[in-house]
């Protein structure tokens, strides 16, 4: 008896919302869904890619309609985390099991898309995270980035004591549980290191899985140069309230 | 000579709170301004006509605080007040900013349902 319930449990099909938050994105959107679309992946799971238009002003939502891809369309411009957030919370409620988020720039291959869906499908974790620090095979960033981004792992190691190589990167999957957390709460702007640390205080298992990442097709990062200082000092700032928040006021206060 | 001038000042100040106050009301009548801000206006002018009335009201205050320089305490007390009040309409922002982005993803959410739901029929 207890065999066979676990049976029909492994053999459950997921159903996979990839999340693709974009803003003005016109030339790469539909290769991008084209290759979603045309990579295989097991039979465990149902793939299926939903953009998020954070109100482009290019032809993004033509494009979109004419294809008759699946979107969501956010008549106000509200940024990356407000963008994901929406896909979410769409996931969330339209019976989902799991949520993945990827670039609409291209930077994150379809291909490795099973990397990070596996370990959420073999329970070994609520949230994965593709890194490209694990093995450093692909495209690698510049060293401002790098400097960030082991100061982000320090930050959040001393704060809640797990160590998650690349923080800033927005290629992960959450499954039900941790997509119920971010409908109520994501940060706003730059959230993916923020973000770690949510999930961290709810109690959700993170799991780190190297992943081959690709320089950009197009647009641009939302982090430029001249705005890494901001960008620091933003994130910072958030993860300290976001832990005294959650530490000190508990779940309930989380907004 | 000196009282006709000081008279002349208080008559002034005293007009100035007044078409102060009534232009806060008429804001409120208007809808313009919604009340829960206004109260802090209405105690602003409240003040302004006292010590216009009350001329040595000033002095009073600034004995009873012992406060060498009277006028002093205007800039004192308006300074606190203006921070106090700018941190409050930060909160503010911060908080209609949070309803804005609710209410363009619930929109966005059900704009997305209705397309689907036609797309059935």
């Amino acid at each position: 008896m207890k065999q066979d319930g676990k049976e029909t449990e492994m053999s459950k099909v997921f159903k996979v919302a990839v999340i693709i938050p974009c803003h003005n994105e016109e030339d790469t959107i539909l290769n991008l869904i084209t290759e979603i679309k045309n990579t295989q992946y097991s039979h465990h799971f149902v793939i299926e890619p939903i953009v998020i238009n954070d109100a482009s002003i290019d032809q993004t939502k033509e494009i979109l309609l004419n294809h008759h891809v699946k979107f969501i369309d956010l008549s106000v411009n509200l940024g990356i985390g407000g963008a994901v957030q929406s896909g979410f919370k769409y996931a969330y409620r339209n019976g989902y099991d799991i949520a993945v988020q990827m670039d609409g720039d291209g930077q994150h291959p379809p291909a490795e898309l099973e990397k990070i869906l596996s370990p959420l499908y073999n329970h070994e974790a609520d949230v994965v995270i593709g890194s490209r620090y694990i093995t450093n095979e692909g495209f690698q960033s510049s060293g401002l980035r790098r400097f960030g981004i082991n100061y982000f792992k320090w930050l959040n190691k001393s704060l809640v004591g797990i160590t998650v190589n690349d923080s800033t990167s927005g290629y992960r999957a959450l499954n039900i549980k941790a997509l119920e957390i971010v409908s109520q709460y994501y940060p706003d702007e730059y959230p993916e290191p923020e973000s770690v640390i949510l999930f961290s205080l709810n109690h959700l298992k993170i799991k780190e899985v190297p992943v081959i990442m690709r320089e950009r097709l197009g647009g641009k990062s939302s982090i430029r140069t001249y705005k890494t200082i901001y960008y620091m000092f933003k994130v910072t700032l958030g993860i300290i309230f976001l832990y005294i928040r959650l530490k000190f006021n508990g779940k309930r206060h989380i907004i | 000579m000196e009282n006709v001038i000081s008279y002349r000042l208080q008559i002034i100040a005293i007009t100035i709170a007044l078409t102060f106050m009534l232009f806060i009301f008429r804001l409120i009548a208007k809808g313009k301004l919604r009340e829960e801000y206004s109260f802090i206006w209405i105690i602003c002018t409240a003040l302004l006509l006292l010590f216009s009335v009350w001329r040595n009201g000033l002095d009073v205050i600034a004995g009873i605080l012992g406060i060498y320089y009277a006028p002093s305490i205007i800039f004192l007390a308006a300074i606190f007040a203006i921070v106090i009040f700018l941190v409050h309409l930060s909160v503010v922002s911060s908080r209609q900013h949070k309803q804005i982005k609710d209410l363009t993803q619930e929109m966005s959410l059900l704009k997305e349902k209705l397309e689907s739901e036609k797309e059935k029929k």
